[in-house]
């Protein structure tokens, strides 16, 4: 399998404190994986490095077949080149149907003159359709989207991800405040979109972890601390002192 | 999904319909082509609200729609104002100067015609000299297009540096208090080429035109009346679309449409140069009613009452900047021009030409307070309401 991001010796320091220290991380093509770790470990701060809303003192970040490096590259672009973000709280468009936020996301030319000229074809509101039936809103598409449930806007955000088509998904802790049902419908999404492309999940949820049954990545104090099956990880003696212990 | 526009937005042609029957019924009653129950002066009140209510459709565009609290938009209406004002002025006074040279012994040459221009507009700044903005002032086609061009321009060069640099919120509304301040102390300025503190005047009189005010001042409703349609039929088609969806995103949560891939500061600048050019036609359409331009119409305080009447019309409906600013504008002339009867309370007198900028105040305050959708807002519950009612 080869790698479809590669983070190197990263470095990224706020006033002193280092909330990233040399962190190297690599995903491939296919994957799912899970990457825990206590408050403050530089999990939201990694997902910001690699798309581009954190500029890393030092370090390199290498994306697709020719790696080329994220850093540097704005937001937008970040995204067109087929990196998608789920932030940790809901964030879909509350005044639009979930059909426009559906449309908004779809993987389409981003510039104002193109967007200005638009006009939806059948065939994409057929996808809208199709992508709103696998987040189990395919009856809900003409509702505005701040009626729906937490979970559902949860949901919506992540089918606006997959409208963009990406090949490496970056979901920050999809399952907070979910009921048990919600958040198995979660999993199941989360590892099929991971058939298909790169699926990087962080997650505070043992249980929820548990679930996605795919490798996982110990983050602590900025670094990785450990790396493999959930079992072995949790196994590690380091990764009980800082983080299962407490 | 093929349905026309229109057919889609009925409220618009509802909007389109009245403003119709409101531009027939003035015409109808006006001095110049009606029964004269209107006066020309009123006529010409009216015809600057719509220019005003263009300038407000603009201004929810930019606020309402995109969330960018722009406090200078003013600028680009008064520089709209300035742009034609040239060339009725440079017009007007060859007419006059001509006229007067035509009983000398020798023809005039153009020299002579261009000095003496130079002369009776600038002698009232000490100077007798065209300045080189004014090398264009001849032509109405040029000056027309200067119209869109300069607040679009402008609004180009100032976006591009605030946007790039990620400034928003309120230091974007201060940064564009600032633009419009330190434009309007530029053209204080004798130096500035467009006569200082006396501005641009007589704007009302067009150039080689012999009809009365009464019918000039309809022409000019009229062509306010149809600025006003094609500027909110252009508006409401923007924001009806993916377009739309998009800026209303960035109002509600940039982070996220950017993070959709969308290059929100192209999206600012674009927002922002249209309806900075919306403006400048506004204005160009405005001034010739009102007569005369001077640099005090772009004061900063200017750009605040228009941001007051698109929140009390209610921003991000259309309709609401419309009715907000006809409202408040037609509403402060009535109280500031002195038919209001005062009031004595508690023996004191309450004089309304001074009190009225308290009122507005105080209404604005309750408005953000108790009604933040504004009178659209209200209206769109009463129409709920009774619907509830009905069914």
């Amino acid at each position: 399998m080869s790698t479809l991001l590669e983070v190197s010796g990263v470095t990224v320091s706020f006033d002193g404190f280092r909330a990233i220290n040399n962190l190297s991380f690599q995903i491939g093509e296919a994957e799912l994986r899970a990457v825990i770790g206590p408050n403050g470990a530089g999990k939201t701060t990694f997902m910001d490095i690699v798309t581009g809303k954190t500029r890393p003192d030092s370090g390199h970040v290498l994306y697709g077949e020719r790696s080329a490096s994220l850093i540097g590259m704005s937001e937008a672009k970040i995204a067109q080149a087929g990196i998608g973000r789920k932030f940790q709280k809901p964030t879909v468009f509350e005044d639009q149907t979930v059909q426009a936020n559906l449309l908004m996301a779809l993987r389409k030319p981003r510039g104002p003159l193109a967007v200005l000229l638009y006009r939806p074809s059948p065939a994409d509101l057929a996808r809208v359709a199709e992508l709103a039936d696998e987040i189990g809103l395919g009856d809900q598409l003409e509702r505005p989207s701040g009626e729906l449930s937490h979970g559902q806007k949860q949901w919506l955000e992540i089918g606006m991800l997959l409208a963009q088509d990406p090949r490496l998904l970056l979901v920050d802790e999809p399952a907070a405040g979910m009921t048990p049902a919600e958040r198995e419908k979660t999993t199941a999404i989360l590892v099929e979109a991971a058939r298909t492309r790169a699926v990087v999940v962080v997650e505070h949820d043992m249980e929820f972890v548990r679930r996605l049954n795919c490798k996982v990545t110990v983050l602590h104090e900025g670094a990785v601390l450990a790396e493999g099956s959930l079992d072995h990880v949790t196994r590690n003696q380091d990764v009980i002192d800082v983080y299962l212990g407490r | 999904m093929h349905r026309s526009f229109i057919a889609r937005h009925p409220s618009v042609l509802v909007f389109l319909a009245l403003l119709a029957l409101f531009t027939l019924a003035v015409t109808v009653l006006s001095e110049g082509f009606g029964v004269g129950v209107i006066s020309t002066s009123f006529v010409k009140t009216l015809g600057k609200t719509l220019c005003l209510c263009l300038v407000a459709v603009a201004m929810d565009l930019i606020w309402g729609y995109a969330g960018i609290l722009s406090l200078g938009h003013f600028a680009f209406f008064g520089l709209g104002g300035y742009m034609i004002g040239m060339w009725l002025m440079f017009e007007r006074t060859r007419h006059i100067v001509e006229g007067a040279l035509a009983d000398a012994a020798l023809p005039p040459t153009p020299e002579e015609i261009e000095a003496a221009i130079g002369n009776q507009v600038f002698g009232v700044v000490g100077s007798s000299d065209l300045p080189l903005i004014w090398s264009f002032a001849d032509s109405l086609a040029i000056q027309l297009a200067l119209v869109v061009l300069v607040p679009g321009l402008l609004a180009l060069v100032f976006g591009w540096l605030a946007f790039r640099a990620r400034v928003t919120g309120v230091y974007l509304s201060i940064l564009t208090q600032a633009m419009t301040l330190g434009l309007a102390l530029y053209l204080f300025q004798n130096a500035s080429g467009l006569r200082g503190n006396n501005g641009l005047s007589g704007l009302q009189n067009l150039p080689g035109v012999t009809a009365p005010q009464s019918e000039v001042s309809l022409w000019f409703f009229w062509a306010s009346a149809l600025a006003l349609a094609l500027g909110y039929l252009l508006s409401a088609w923007l924001v009806s679309g993916k377009f739309g969806s998009v800026i209303r995103g960035i109002r509600d949560n940039e982070a996220r449409v950017r993070f959709l891939g969308y290059s929100v500061e192209h999206y600012k600048l674009a927002i922002f140069t249209l309806t900075a050019c919306i403006a400048g036609i506004a204005g160009a359409l405005y001034y010739p009613q009102a007569g005369i331009i001077n640099p005090a119409e772009i004061a900063p305080i200017a750009s605040i009452y228009l941001a007051v009447w698109v929140a009390i019309g209610g921003r991000g409906r259309l309709y609401g900047a419309v009715i907000g600013t006809a409202f408040v504008s037609l509403l402060s002339s009535w109280f500031t021009g002195g038919q209001a009867p005062d009031l004595t309370v508690a023996g004191y007198r309450v004089a309304w030409v001074d009190w009225w900028l308290v009122l507005l105040g105080l209404s604005f305050v309750a408005v953000t307070l108790y009604a933040p959708r504004g009178i659209a807002g209200g209206l769109e519950r009463l129409a709920g309401r009774r619907k509830d009612t009905a069914s």
